[in-house]
């Protein structure tokens, strides 16, 4: 046994956010069981507070980096970058769940717990070195959105999304596990660094097409949770089918940490049998953006529209996982940031909008929306733009960059084929533009009430975030470029 | 120089009327407006009398806009002899227009939104034209298209004006993806996407070595340029665009954003000069949009489409120009076509805004009387853009035609007989408005001094505007020579405007049967023409069409049902599904999921494990 | 222990277990393409992280190491808490629903 078996001080300020989230979400699931009937609860103050205090301590943990816990966490630039990303994305859900939660009566404290843990998954993930960690993590954070996928327990569409999203989400997880386990197997270790060393020191000796395979079933595994094809089938109907401020966070939160832990794995674990697992990787980012756009392009209801756009913006940042340098990292994670924005910010305009049992959630449903509520499709234009990827807004940077990494890695075609993809998907975004901007007045909009100051904060702040980025990219890229060496 | 005024007035012009508008009055909306465009123009002008004759580029670095690594990218600023001409014209013509519109606007909803996306135009125009490097251009590009969107879509009441936004939108992403292209490709290959350092290293480049890249890059801008400049493939969207407000159609889709594609060609000349094909391929681009635009322009009974395609065809002209190497040459027909093609446009608002918003010309007639100001200023724009000797549109189109004759003698005359169709289609379309008797049923009358005030300046400008000596000013920059040619050949336009303007007095005024006439004789030709050789229709049966049904048919229907029926179903069962259809991508159904997670596993598997890494 | 005739191995060669949990994971994967219930497709889930804890613990066994011990630890806790969640959405399934059939489950779709 080792003698500092005893973790030191600094290795739980390490995971001092983690530890935070973890007490404070069970402290409401025991404040709500002791709550009495009528009494209001303050779940989202409280759960405000707790995320506050967690993106401190993940900034400070960030200044402090190195390993905790026998490197089965390593705190790095990238990690605290990804950490505070989901934090933020946990942030802006909380905000625009507030006035959902009460519209449908539903029991809001065990919603925040429920977000908390999720977010304790997601965070680990960031931050996990060990193999090991990242199947605790993913497991932590899938567990708690499974439950609030189908948060809504009366309603049919939230079950149904429940219950393809855990039946596919454990499926697809048992296969990464079982990776996880053949690489254990052959190496003797899960430790990321570990796995590199050992395939780098004995690559004669190690058994490729084993490695090989159990690189592709940890693949499968994590192009799953990020929805890529064709693992991507679960997507369009969870978003569709979970609440709106669920769909929001989903989309964001658990795909950013989905994908920093991805990228670490394979550009670091995986590093030394890249000529093996790019060109899959290429074609999967090729079909990833072809079906997302082109799906995206027929749909009528907003969140399966926004779903089928997030598989889309997954092939995007697969360009740049492919490019696999220190540029095409910080592009992930400089999407990965401005993408989390303009779509929770795109999901959270329909969050009041949908009215209670989200009875408009189609796109024709925003006809008028720019006479009726400018605010709301003002900043909802502003989110289009970006997804779109015009300039002077986040998604055109993030796309710049995706597309610059990937030509500096020699990706000619699979750039050429992403710019006609991005060209093709302005059709699709455009449309909610023209529906919002130039279409009369409709049932829905005549009917819509105002939106709720929480949703109203997440509106402006997500699309001040997409601007400044947009304008000011180098505030955030400078971190992203100075943490993107994972490639050790 | 504090070049940043430039742009910024024109923003903070934007910003008053965008948020406080609603509460504005007209009076206060229109001097924020106006006054925020004259300042500027006014700015522009004490630059350029500041740094006249600027014979170095005037570079301002405000701050560093991107640095990471070896990619850096300022916030810089630039004026030079090419830019300053475009500043002026976008100011100045853009201050016209500016007038113009609060008469032409004045009983429109939306009044103040209306003037806020003129100026926001302005703005990103500004950057276009100021930026000192690829980004800022590209920043600059992509903002005007969404400007020109805006405002196309002004009368979002009409479904058609909301439809014709969204293709110009979109037809403007293709071209778009070329010059994002290009634009990476610059960056890998000089490591800069500043003009200055990019222009430098593609010059020193060894000439071996730097034809196939450049013709590359070089090919890609022209895509770009195709698609923002309305050249053949990607003209289809400017004539709809015409379902915008007039001023619109004057300033953005006539005088100025149209026209971003020639400058940026002319910026990057110095990669240019090292792509002759590329050059080629633009000059037969653009003789054969000029030509073909020109052939549908006959036919177009709506006074606008008449205009518009004209400004296709002229496009076409200035990019005949660059390709056959006589930059100076297409910047300045550049100049005169902003000026008398505005003037066209103005003028064809002040005839609809007279006519209680009619367009078609069958409607029209003997608005001579009724509208003379507006009739005598349009005949001099029409002078102008037939190319009557000593009018500004002469002076241009002669330099080109002569440059395409040195090149090539067939583009010259291929040009010619474009510039001929150009005065027989252009003063068809006057003759037919203001010759004869009044056909319609409103009453026309002059328009308010506001719009006729900018008539006459354009006239003037239409007229004179030839003597302002551009290829001179450019010859520092260029340095091209300018070829002699036979008198006959330098002679023969003015020839072909004479005649163009005879045989459509012939047509449409001494015997007005003739036309209907001769469209019955040639009815298959004629209709071909009017419909625009049903171009749009090809478009959308060969690509729009299938892009939406192939994205329903092929992704979600097109999976193999033996594949995805066998796993799910169990051999034998494949046909007691639902009687052969296809099984979709995307049923609903878990087990079909799961079904897809595990052929995709096996395939990475299968990839990674045992095929991977063997090559 | 008695000891054993030479020539007769001292216990099952790792390769069998690894054999053996690849065929339980293969077993369990066309066990949730196959089957329509809900709950057995659930099930068929288990047998595959069971095959899992099987190369773990082989692979330990192999090292003569813990970890992979405890790593079966791990997963087995998972599970459990996976369980509980996955059964109580069923539940909730089939209180909307009155079915398990997993093949009705289908109201999204395109």
């Amino acid at each position: 046994m080792p003698t500092n078996f005893m973790p030191s001080t600094e290795e739980y300020f390490r995971i001092l956010p983690e530890l935070i989230l973890t007490l404070a979400g069970v402290l409401i699931m025991f404040l709500e069981a002791l709550r009495k009937e009528g009494q209001k609860s303050n779940a989202g103050g409280v759960t405000l507070a707790t995320l506050v205090a967690a993106l401190i301590a993940a900034v400070m943990a960030g200044g402090s980096p190195g390993p905790a816990f026998h490197d089965m966490v390593f705190v790095d630039g990238f990690g605290t970058f990804f950490r505070i990303l989901v934090l933020v994305v946990g942030l802006l859900t909380v905000l625009s769940s507030q006035s959902y939660l009460e519209r449908h009566d539903a029991q809001i404290g065990e919603y925040y717990g429920l977000l908390l843990f999720s977010l304790v998954g997601q965070s680990l993930l960031c931050v996990s070195n060990e193999l090991m960690m990242v199947f605790i993590g993913i497991e932590i954070s899938s567990i708690a959105s499974y439950i609030m996928a189908g948060f809504l327990r009366d309603d049919k569409r939230n079950n149904e999304s429940a219950l393809k999203y855990f039946l596919l989400g454990s499926f697809a997880t048992a296969f990464l596990l079982y990776g996880v386990a053949w690489i254990y197997g052959i190496t003797g270790t899960t430790n990321i660094d570990g796995i590199r060393q050992a395939l780098l020191n004995n690559l004669p000796a190690v058994p490729l097409p084993a490695v090989g395979a159990a690189a592709a079933l940890m693949l499968v595994g994590f192009a799953f949770k990020v929805s890529a094809v064709p693992f991507q089938a679960w997507a369009p109907d969870v978003y569709q089918g979970a609440p709106a401020p669920v769909s929001a966070f989903m989309s964001a939160g658990p795909k950013a940490a989905a994908f920093a832990v991805f990228t670490r794995v394979f550009l670091t674990a995986f590093g030394p049998i890249a000529n093996r697992w790019e060109p899959i990787l290429w074609i999967v980012a090729l079909a990833t953006m072809i079906v997302g756009n082109f799906a995206a392009l027929t749909q009528t209801n907003i969140k399966r529209m926004l779903a089928y756009s997030s598989i889309a913006h997954a092939g995007y940042v697969l360009v740049a996982i492919v490019a696999h340098s220190e540029a095409g990292t910080a592009a992930v994670m400089f999407y990965l940031a401005s993408y989390a924005f303009m779509n929770v910010g795109a999901f959270a305009a329909i969050v009041d909008y949908s009215r209670r049992n989200e009875k408009f959630v189609n796109i024709s449903d925003l006809a008028g929306l720019g006479q009726k509520q400018p605010f709301t499709a003002s900043m909802m234009t502003i989110y289009m733009l970006s997804l779109i990827g015009v300039p002077l807004t986040a998604g055109f940077f993030g796309k710049f960059y995706i597309f610059k990494a990937a030509l500096e890695s020699d990706l000619i075609w699979l750039t050429v084929l992403g710019l006609l993809n991005s060209a093709v998907a302005a059709y699709y975004y455009l449309r909610i533009l023209v529906v919002m901007w130039m279409h009369e007045p409709g049932e829905a909009a005549e009917s819509a009430p105002e939106a709720s100051f929480g949703v109203k904060a997440v509106l402006f702040g997500s699309a001040l975030a997409t601007l400044v980025l947009g304008i000011l990219p180098s505030l955030v890229l400078d971190f992203a470029n100075r943490s993107a060496n994972i490639i050790k | 120089m504090h070049l940043w005024l430039i742009p910024i007035l024109p923003l903070i012009g934007f910003l008053i009327n965008g948020i406080f508008g609603k509460k504005l009055s007209k009076p206060v909306v229109n001097i924020v407006a106006i006054g925020s465009v004259l300042l500027s123009f006014a700015w522009v002008l004490k630059t350029f009398s500041g740094l006249y004759p600027l014979e170095e580029a005037h570079v301002e670095k405000y701050f560093t806009w991107i640095s990471s690594g070896t990619f850096n990218i300022g916030f810089d600023l630039m004026i030079d002899k090419l830019n300053s001409i475009l500043l002026l014209i976008i100011t100045g013509v853009g201050l016209l227009i500016h007038i113009y519109a609060t008469g032409y606007m004045a009983h429109e909803e939306g009044y103040y939104r209306f003037f806020a996306y003129l100026n926001l135009f302005m703005f990103f125009m500004l950057i276009l034209v100021l930026g000192a490097n690829f980004l800022l251009l590209f920043v600059g590009w992509e903002g005007v298209g969404l400007c020109s969107y805006l405002l196309i879509g002004f009368y979002f009441t009409e479904k058609f004006a909301g439809d014709a936004g969204k293709k110009a939108f979109i037809v403007n992403r293709v071209g778009d993806f070329g010059f994002a292209l290009a634009m990476f490709l610059i960056f890998i290959q000089f490591g800069s996407l500043d003009f200055a350092t990019a222009f430098h290293a593609a010059e020193q480049m060894p000439k071996e070595t730097s034809c196939g890249i450049l013709t590359g890059i070089c090919l890609l801008l022209i895509l770009g340029a195709t698609g923002k400049s309305a050249q053949i493939p990607l003209y289809v969207w400017l004539p709809d665009a015409m379902a915008g407000p007039t001023p619109v159609s004057a300033l953005i889709h006539a005088a100025t954003m149209v026209t971003a594609g020639v400058y940026m060609v002319t910026r990057s000349h110095a990669m240019f000069n090292n792509a002759p094909i590329a050059l080629e391929v633009l000059a037969v681009i653009g003789l054969l949009t000029a030509f073909f635009a020109a052939t549908i322009g006959l036919a177009q009974t709506d006074i606008k489409k008449v205009f518009a395609y004209s400004t296709v065809s002229q496009l076409g002209y200035m990019f005949l120009g660059l390709g056959v190497g006589s930059y100076s040459g297409g910047v300045f027909h550049l100049m005169t076509h902003a000026f008398f093609k505005a003037l066209l446009f103005l003028g064809a608002g002040s005839v609809i805004h007279g006519c209680h918003h009619e367009q078609e010309m069958s409607q029209m007639g003997g608005l001579m009387k009724k509208m003379p100001v507006t009739a005598i200023t349009l005949f001099c724009a029409g002078f102008a853009i037939a190319g009557l000797p000593f009018t500004s549109g002469a002076a241009s189109k002669d330099l080109i035609l002569e440059a395409a004759y040195v090149h090539h003698p067939w583009m010259y005359w291929l040009g010619l007989l474009t510039a001929f169709m150009t005065a027989f289609y252009v003063f068809r379309a006057l003759f037919w408005t203001f010759f004869g008797e009044y056909r319609g049923h409103a009453h026309p009358h002059e328009s308010p001094i506001s719009m006729t005030a900018p008539l006459m300046v354009l006239a003037v400008l239409s007229l004179g505007g030839g003597f302002i000596n551009i290829p001179h000013w450019l010859e520092s920059m260029t340095h091209e020579h300018h070829p002699h040619v036979d008198t006959l050949i330098a002679m023969l336009p003015f020839a072909a405007g004479f005649g163009g303007i005879a045989l459509a007095y012939v047509m449409y005024v001494l015997a007005p049967g003739i036309p209907e006439q001769l469209a019955s004789t040639f009815s298959g030709l004629y209709r071909l023409i009017y419909n625009k050789y049903f171009v749009d229709e090809a478009y959308d049966a060969a690509i729009v069409h299938p892009l939406e049904e192939g994205s329903r048919e092929l992704l979600w229907k097109g999976v193999d049902a033996g594949i995805i029926d066998g796993v799910v179903n169990g051999a034998g069962k494949t046909s007691a599904g639902i009687g052969g259809v296809l099984r979709r991508l995307q049923s609903g159904s878990i087990r079909n999921y799961a079904a897809w997670v595990v052929a995709g596993s096996i395939l990475v598997i299968v990839a990674i494990g045992v095929m991977g890494g063997s090559h | 222990m008695l000891p054993l005739p030479p020539g007769v191995p001292t216990a099952v060669p790792v390769t069998y277990y690894l054999i053996l949990s690849a065929i339980l994971f293969v077993i369990g994967g066309a066990g949730f393409l196959y089957r329509k219930n809900i709950i057995t497709v659930f099930m068929s889930i288990e047998l595959m992280l069971n095959a899992v804890n099987l190369s773990f613990v082989a692979f330990a066994y192999k090292f003569n190491k813990a970890d992979g011990h405890i790593y079966s630890f791990f997963v087995m806790v998972v599970a459990a808490a996976e369980a509980a969640v996955g059964l109580a959405i069923i539940l909730t399934v089939f209180k909307n629903r009155q079915t398990l059939e997993i093949d009705d489950i289908d109201s999204m779709k395109l």
